[in-house]
């Protein structure tokens, strides 16, 4: 399983513990996260289940490419990362 | 009397209390956030509070005897394949929630219901005190809707709601830019309203068309609920039938250009506003804040200065930081630079209760 790692930023407002997900793709683990910790999807993600506009996602330290469908593909050896864009602050 | 006031800023929630004859900051919540709006419930005494968290999008919050709880906030339906849709500047609308700009609680024999207006466009209805909510389609889906535009923000929003006190299903909104809509059956079906007002900026057909009014606040006296009074990007409005059709108020000084409007709520003819230069010069006329009250329909305005700052004060007073408290008799209104005012005597005399408070986006007497 993937290791999905929360912005500390996010924490004061809903606990994001470090976590390990399942799924080939960004979606799959978020879709994995939030099922047990269903407070954080919309923090995360929009009204259309999109990336927030000034939310940014890594998986192995690559920036991902698919912000609406979050098709990125995740390997079981992946880091996930759920940062905040330094745009919109 | 309300001896509590909420203000809603850009940097946390203050609860400022009136003890010793006086008034003073007595509490704060959420600290560092931006709080856009709060709502206090009549009926069931709850507090609501809408808070924009940026990066993690809107959230809603509610009271409880331990504390707040984090709610669902209004949420758009996914978006249709297929459907495209631009914002006036060509860009993708997003089906999401980019502010909560109005909070309504519902008629007295509907306990739990609540109305949202948020920004870009959808009202939203919950009707077991905000555990849920539901967006009004027929009006999201009404063809006009997509001629609604920017006006306060980049997007097009609604700001204010007015549920009718004889009857609940009958409720009226404002949106900038977009005039007045009106429902008479809990929101199944909407009409325009507000013939009448007149725009200054845009083209000479449309002038005169009510989907193009920029509303900055509608407001409505609830003992005679015919009365409704508009604040507009460029003039201030009276309508004594229902808001169907509006005279135009002119020659106030010393602007006629604002933000909010609030109205006695027994006598339909007393209303105060908070009057800026104009549209491209938002700082008060002179460095003079002062506050502009009627009383007989818009006839003749007093221009309260009594406590206020008459030299060098640039407050603007958004649409929904000024208010007043069920006797008419208490206002408060605040600033966006931090400056917060009461009165006890319908504006005739104001006490400066703090100037250094963050941005105030509401202010709302418990």
């Amino acid at each position: 399983m993937a290791k999905l790692v929360f912005t500390p930023n996010i924490q004061r407002h809903v606990e994001c513990p470090e976590t390990e997900a399942a799924g080939g793709s960004v979606r799959e683990v978020l879709d994995s996260a939030f099922t047990s910790n269903p407070q954080a999807r919309s923090y995360v993600l929009d009204d259309q289940a999109a990336l927030r506009r000034h939310m940014t996602i890594f998986v192995d330290g690559r920036s991902i490419r698919d912000r609406v469908r979050l098709s990125d593909p995740v390997a079981a050896s992946s880091t996930v990362y759920v940062f905040q864009a330094l745009s919109g602050g | 009397m309300n001896d509590t006031i909420l203000v809603s800023t850009r940097k946390g929630l203050f609860w400022v209390a009136r003890k010793n004859g006086g008034w003073d900051i007595d509490r704060t919540d959420f600290l560092g956030d931006n709080v856009s709006l709060t709502l206090t419930d009549p009926r069931s005494g709850r507090h609501f509070v809408a808070l924009d968290h940026g990066h993690f999008g809107v959230k809603m919050h509610r009271s409880t005897p331990e504390g707040w709880e984090e709610i669902a906030a209004p949420a758009y339906p996914p978006k249709p394949e297929g459907v495209e849709e631009n914002d006036m500047w060509g860009r993708p609308l997003a089906w999401s929630t980019a502010r909560i700009w109005a909070l309504q609680a519902g008629g007295t024999d509907e306990p739990g219901v609540i109305w949202c207006g948020t920004l870009p466009g959808g009202l939203f209805r919950s009707t077991d005190h905000g555990d849920s909510w539901e967006m009004i389609r027929p009006l999201w889906d009404h063809p006009k809707r997509k001629q609604w535009m920017g006006g306060g923000a980049d997007l097009p929003g609604i700001h204010s709601i007015l549920v009718d006190p004889r009857d609940s299903r009958r409720v009226w909104i404002a949106v900038s830019t977009g005039g007045i809509w009106f429902t008479e059956d809990a929101g199944a079906s909407w009409t325009q309203r507000g013939e009448g007002m007149r725009a200054e900026y845009v083209a000479p057909e449309l002038t005169h068309d009510p989907i193009a009014q920029d509303v900055h606040c509608l407001a409505q006296c609830p003992a005679a609920p015919h009365r409704m009074w508009v604040q507009h990007h460029n003039g201030i409005f009276v309508s004594s039938d229902e808001g169907k059709t509006f005279n135009e108020i002119i020659e106030v000084e010393p602007s006629t250009f604002g933000f909010p409007v609030v109205v006695h709520p027994q006598d339909p003819d007393t209303a105060w506003f908070v009057p800026e230069t104009k549209d491209e010069k938002r700082i008060p006329r002179d460095g003079r804040l002062v506050v502009t009250r009627t009383r007989d329909g818009g006839k003749t305005f007093d221009i309260l200065t009594k406590g206020l700052p008459q030299r060098h004060a640039y407050d603007v007073v958004y649409r929904h930081a000024l208010t007043l408290d069920g006797t008419g008799d208490r206002l408060a209104f605040g600033s966006t630079t931090g400056g917060l005012w009461v009165s006890e005597n319908q504006g005739n005399h104001w006490s400066n209760i703090t100037s250094t408070l963050p941005p105030i986006y509401a202010v709302r007497f418990v």
